[in-house]
C-alpha cells in the first residue's frame, strides 16, 4: 500500500538484508539460509509508568541475534511483558534505544513498525465478527496483497498450524477450540512473514495437554521459519523446552542470567536463578542432549530388548533404564540397527562434564 | 357517550380504508426518517466521544435532558422557528431517538475487549481503522437495539406530532377526540390508536430481523 517493498513478503521493512546465520547442529556447523529474522538490540531501555517511583524496566540492554528464539523467564510483575511491548511501541519507552536491524523504532511510524512485527498474546484476540480467513488477511490487507495472493497466504498458514483450510477458513473464532484459536492467532502474526514475532504467553490459556502440543508444532514451525522471537512465559520448563537462549529476569526486568537452557541448567549464575530452575535440574539437562551428542557403551553391552533410537533424549534413555532394571539397553539408529548401548554411568557421565558434550544449541549462532 | 359499536367501526374502516392507510404510510415514513438522521448523528456523536469521559458524559446527558421534555411542550416550542408540519415533528422526533442511540453507541464500542484493542493496534491499524474496523461492526448489535428502542418511543411520540400540523396517525386521533360525542369519534381515536400499536409491533419484528442480516454471524448467540 505504501511501500513497495513490503509485497515481497514483508520481511525487509526494517530495511535489513536477509540475514544469514550459523548455528551448530549436533554434529556440524551449517547455514541456514535467509533466516526472515532481525537483529534486535535494546540498550539502556527504561520505563517508568506515569508517576511511579520504581521503574517497571530499568536499564535493560540485550541483543537478539537474527533467528533466534529468546525466552522471557520470570515471576508476575517483574517486566517481561512491558520489556517485550516496548520493542512494537505498545509501550512507549521512557528512555533508552530499540533497534530492529540497525533501525531505530522509536524513529519509525509505529502503525508501519508493527505491520512487520507478528504480535501474539495471551487472550489471543481473534476479531469475533471476522472469519478465520478474514483475522489472518488483515495485515496482508493493509500491506496492499492481491486477493490471490491472500488467499493462497491464508490457505498455506492455515495448513502450518494444522488446521484443514477448508473446515476452518470460514468459520467464526467462536466455532473454534481454545487450542485452535491459539493456532489461528500464531498465524495471523506470521501473515504478513514478519521478520521478528513478540510472542506474550501464547500458549499460556491453554491445558497442559493442549499447551504441549502447540510447543511442539511451534518448534517444527520454527525450524523452517526461522523467525527472531521474543517469547515470554513464566513456566520455566516451557523456556527450556523452547528457547534457543533464556532470559531470567526479576524484578525491574533485571536480567538475572541470559544463556542457552543448558548452561542456565548446567550453571546457574545465582541462587534466584537457581531457585527458578527448581527441583529436577539434572533431569531436565538429560532431557536437553540426543543420545547421539553422548559417549555411548559397545553395541555389545546392550541388555534386554528394550532400545531407544539415537535421536532420544539422554532422558528418555534414563526412563526406559529405571523402568527395565537393566545395566544397560539398545541405542539403535533410525533404520533401527542397535548402534550403541546407554548405561546409568553413562549419562551420570554426561552431566558431569563440564563443557564439550552438553549441546549447545545456539549460543553458536552468529 | 353511546355504547360500543362494532359494526359501526368495521363499516367505518371499510369507508375510510384509504384514509387509514395513507396516514399509516406517512407515520411510517416520519418516524423512519427521524431513525435515520437520529442513527446517523447518534452514531457519529458516539464515535467522537467514546473515549473522553468529558465528551461522553456532555453527549448522553443532553441527551437524555432532551427527553424529558414533554414531547407537547418540545413540538410547542418548535412552532416558531420551524413553523407548521413535517419539519418540527421531524425535528422532535430525531432529537428524541438520540438517548438511546448515542448511549448504546458508546457503549457498545466501550465494550470491545482490551485484549482486541491491543491485537488491533499491534497489527498495525490505525486508531481510526480500529474504530471503523473493529469496534464499530462488534459494537453493531447494541447500536441496533438502540435505534430500535427508538423506534418504540418515536412511533407513540410521532402521534403528538399531529398537534403541530405533522403527518401520521395523530391526525386520527386527534380529529377523534377534537369531536368527541359526533358519530364517528370514537371510531376516530380507536383506529388510530390501534394502528399505532399495531405498527409498533411490526416495526419491532421487523428490527430483529435488521439485526439479524445486518450483524455478523460471529458475533450472533
Ligand atoms: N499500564 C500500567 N500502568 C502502571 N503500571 C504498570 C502498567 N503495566 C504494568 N505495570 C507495572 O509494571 C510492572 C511490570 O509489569 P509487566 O506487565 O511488565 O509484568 P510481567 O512480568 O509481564 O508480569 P506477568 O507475568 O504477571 O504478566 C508491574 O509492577 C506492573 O504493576
Ligand atoms: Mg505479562
Amino acid at each position: 500500500m505504501t511501500d513497495p517493498t513490503t509485497d515481497t513478503g514483508g520481511s525487509r521493512i526494517l530495511g535489513g538484508r536477509p540475514s544469514e546465520a550459523t548455528i551448530r547442529t549436533t554434529t556440524t556447523i551449517t547455514t541456514v539460509k535467509n533466516t526472515s529474522g532481525a537483529h534486535i538490540e535494546l540498550k539502556n531501555v527504561n520505563k517508568v509508568y506515569g508517576d511511579q517511583a520504581v521503574a517497571a524496566v530499568e536499564n535493560f540492554s540485550m541483543n537478539v541475534n537474527p533467528g533466534e528464539l529468546v525466552m522471557f523467564v520470570g515471576p508476575s510483575g517483574c517486566g517481561k511483558t512491558t520489556t517485550m511491548k516496548m520493542i512494537n511501541r505498545i509501550i512507549e519507552p521512557t528512555s533508552g534505544s530499540i533497534t530492529v536491524d540497525g533501525r531505530e523504532v522509536l524513529s519509525l511510524d509505529p502503525n508501519e513498525l508493527r505491520r512487520h512485527i507478528g504480535y501474539v498474546i495471551q487472550q489471543i484476540g481473534l476479531f469475533p465478527h471476522m472469519t478465520i480467513a478474514e483475522n489472518i488477511s488483515v495485515v496482508p490487507k493493509l500491506l496492499g496483497w492481491s486477493k490471490e495472493k491472500t488467499k493462497n497466504r491464508v490457505d498455506e498458514l492455515l495448513s502450518v498450524v494444522q488446521l484443514d483450510p477448508r473446515t476452518f477458513a470460514g468459520r467464526y473464532p467462536k466455532q473454534l477450540s481454545g487450542g485452535q484459536q491459539q493456532r489461528v492467532g500464531v498465524a495471523r502474526a506470521l501473515a504478513a512473514d514478519p521478520p521478528v514475532m513478540l510472542m506474550d504467553e501464547p500458549f499460556g490459556a491453554t491445558d497442559p495437554i493442549t499447551r504441549e502440543k502447540l510447543q511442539v508444532e511451534f518448534l517444527r514451525l520454527q525450524e523452517t521459519i526461522g523467525k527472531t522471537i521474543i517469547f515470554v512465559t513464566h513456566d520455566f520448563d516451557e523456556a527450556v523446552r523452547l528457547g534457543d537462549r533464556i532470559a531470567v529476569l526479576s524484578d525491574r526486568s533485571k536480567i538475572e542470567q541470559f544463556d542457552t537452557p543448558a548452561n542456565i541448567l548446567r550453571a546457574p549464575a545465582n541462587d534466584y536463578v537457581a531457585s527458578f530452575i527448581g527441583h529436577g535440574a539434572a533431569l531436565k539437562r538429560l532431557a536437553l542432549i540426543p543420545l547421539h551428542d553422548a559417549l555411548l557403551g559397545r553395541a555389545a553391552d546392550a541388555r534386554g530388548t528394550a532400545s531407544v533410537v539415537e535421536t532420544d533424549s539422554l532422558r528418555d534413555a534414563l526412563d526406559l533404564l529405571v523402568l527395565t532394571g537393566l545395566p544397560a539397553i539398545a541405542v539403535t539408529d533410525a533404520a533401527g540397527r542397535t548402534v550403541a548401548s546407554v548405561s546409568v554411568e553413562q549419562i551420570s557421565a554426561e552431566l558431569g562434564e563440564d563443557s564439550g558434550g552438553l549441546p549447545e544449541r545456539s549460543e553458536a549462532r552468529s | 357517550m353511546t355504547g360500543f359499536d362494532f359494526p359501526g367501526l368495521l363499516a367505518f374502516w371499510g369507508k375510510r380504508s384509504d384514509d387509514i392507510l395513507t396516514l399509516v404510510g406517512e407515520h411510517l415514513l416520519v418516524v423512519a426518517i427521524a431513525l435515520l438522521l437520529a442513527t446517523v448523528i447518534g452514531v457519529g456523536v458516539g464515535l467522537l466521544v467514546w473515549n473522553s469521559p468529558v465528551g461522553r458524559s456532555l453527549a448522553v446527558t443532553s441527551a437524555a435532558v432532551i427527553l424529558t421534555i414533554p414531547s407537547l411542550a418540545l413540538l410547542a416550542a418548535m412552532i416558531p422557528l420551524f413553523g407548521l408540519g413535517w419539519v418540527p415533528t421531524l425535528i422532535g422526533l430525531t432529537l428524541y431517538s438520540l438517548l438511546p442511540i448515542i448511549r448504546n453507541t458508546v457503549v457498545g464500542l466501550r465494550e470491545v475487549s482490551p485484549a482486541i484493542m491491543e491485537s488491533a493496534t499491534g497489527m498495525g491499524l490505525a486508531p481510526g481503522a480500529v474504530l471503523l474496523r473493529i469496534q464499530l461492526p462488534m459494537a453493531w448489535p447494541v447500536i441496533v437495539t438502540g435505534v430500535r428502542v427508538a423506534a418504540q418511543l418515536t412511533i407513540g411520540i410521532a402521534a403528538i406530532g399531529a398537534y403541530v400540523g405533522g403527518p401520521g396517525l395523530g391526525q386520527m386521533i386527534f380529529q377523534g377526540l377534537s369531536s368527541l360525542g359526533s358519530k364517528n369519534a370514537l371510531n376516530y381515536a380507536l383506529t388510530g390508536t390501534l394502528c399505532v400499536i399495531i405498527l409498533a409491533l411490526i416495526v419491532d419484528g421487523l428490527f430483529t430481523l435488521i439485526t439479524r442480516y445486518t450483524t455478523s454471524k460471529g458475533l450472533r448467540a
